[in-house]
């Protein structure tokens, strides 16, 4: 099997895993809600305040969501001892990856639309007018934060206090993602918004180089 | 064991010999005065520190291609020894800018990604403690270590290029092209010092961390047993 093929009917199974439940994608939209209300109570979300501040809460609503999320990831298919059955059903293993990754990113970015018109509700923020941008910001952000917590929840998925360790390996590779995507947003929540491209290029590094090292580096993470 | 007291002897008269150069030697700078003499223990540091991280980097590439436990021995004693003189630098920067720049802490650059690169290497730490099993410890930290390493220069260039959008707190006079070439020659010098103390604290680190693999492996053997 080509890895397209056998990525797309991984991808598949990933989807109809989630959809089946909605177990993931509800509890990871409640506490993105929850991240959003309460953090509100720390400053004054006035218009000038929230445009200051609210793209940087944002993100780390998202991360921290997002390194919550990923958690069973991996661990589901070591719950159900499925692992060796999915190494052996694909020649392979980056497809494994890229199933995942593709179907993390998919959630990622469903969560975050779904929460962009309460955000910008809540805190007063014209969000329409460079909605097409801040789908860009959020996809090459979400595809980053996939793409590292996939990896790493492979990795925490056979360890102790995997709960703990997955946000704690996690939050601190993907400064730069918290850093440019919110900048980026920043930009495109100003009075005259205007687009961070030194930004968006270091969200496309971040993404390529990520890949290219999961790519490389896929097989030894499901080593037994 | 002879050789290493020999060692650490050389190594105390040469981080001795640094630190009279940096209080004697070097001239006194201009704007911060005496002060600025704690540059040489900082700088260096902060150089070691890389160093550190560095050979960590290249035992974890070898670890995953070569899987021999030596490589996983070494590249913790690399990352503990690299966090011992990346503290140093976080230490020292405060007291060095309290006085300079009139406050403890300020969000440059150069400091946030020290900081965050300190952290990496603390979860790097935490990761080998919660994996149980002696191998997949080994692999696990060896590809966090791959990953984290490989990330530093996006952390560094994206947080760079953050603070430089906004205007700087304090304008740092410190090095730059205008410094005393006797300056240079005491932080060339303390380099040297500082290097040679890591590799004797490293080589300390491992053979402690040889004793305990090799001891997690013969307790393996007897429990198969």
């Amino acid at each position: 099997m080509s890895l397209f093929s056998s990525t797309s009917a991984l991808l598949g199974k990933e989807l109809r895993t989630e959809f089946r439940s909605r177990e993931l994608l509800t509890t990871t939209v409640v506490f993105i809600l929850m991240v959003i209300v309460l953090f509100s109570f720390t400053f004054d979300p006035t218009y000038n305040e929230s445009r200051r501040f609210g793209p940087g809460l944002l993100w780390l609503a998202f991360l921290f969501a997002a390194s919550l999320m990923l958690q069973p990831c991996f661990l589901r298919e070591q719950n159900n001892d499925t692992l060796s059955a999915l190494r052996l059903s694909v020649s392979d293993p980056f497809a494994i990856f890229l199933a995942k990754l593709v179907a993390n990113t998919l959630f990622l970015l469903f969560t975050e639309v779904l929460m962009l018109p309460v955000f910008a509700v809540l805190y007063n923020v014209p969000v329409l007018r460079v909605l097409p941008q801040l789908l860009l910001v959020f996809f090459l952000g979400s595809l980053g934060v996939s793409i590292a917590g996939t990896a790493l929840s492979a990795i925490s998925a056979q360890a102790r206090m995997r709960e703990l360790l997955l946000p704690l390996l996690l939050l601190p590779l993907l400064t730069p993602v918290l850093v440019s995507s919110t900048q980026v947003t920043i930009g495109l929540l100003d009075a005259s918004p205007y687009i961070e491209w030194k930004g968006l290029g270091f969200l496309v590094a971040f993404d390529v180089v990520f890949l290219t090292l999961l790519w490389l580096l896929g097989e030894y993470l499901l080593e037994e | 064991m002879k050789k290493q007291v020999l060692a650490a002897i050389v190594v105390f008269f040469l981080v001795g010999a640094a630190a009279y150069g940096a209080f004697f030697v070097a001239p006194t700078e201009r704007t911060m005065g005496p002060i600025q003499r704690i540059f040489y223990l900082h700088v260096s540091s902060a150089w070691t520190g890389l160093t550190a991280f560095f050979i960590c980097f290249v035992a974890n590439v070898l670890y995953v291609i070569r899987r021999q436990p030596q490589w996983d021995w070494l590249s913790v004693s690399a990352a503990e020894v690299g966090l011992v003189f990346t503290s140093v630098v976080l230490v020292s920067g405060p007291i060095w800018a309290h006085p300079v720049w009139g406050i403890w802490w300020t969000w440059d650059w150069r400091l946030t990604s020290t900081l965050i690169l300190w952290l990496l290497y603390v979860c790097f730490l935490v990761l080998r403690t919660l994996v149980e099993e002696p191998e997949r410890r080994a692999l696990f930290s060896a590809l966090f270590g791959i990953f984290a390493f490989l990330d530093v220069p996006l952390v560094f260039g994206s947080i760079r290029w953050w603070r430089t959008q906004h205007p700087q707190p304090v304008i740092m006079g410190g090095p730059g092209s205008g410094m005393d070439p006797t300056m240079w020659w005491v932080t060339f010098f303390s380099w040297f010092a500082m290097l040679a103390l890591m590799t004797l604290l490293m080589r300390a680190r491992y053979v402690m961390e040889a004793a305990r693999g090799e001891l997690e492996m013969v307790r393996h053997e007897a429990e198969a047993v």
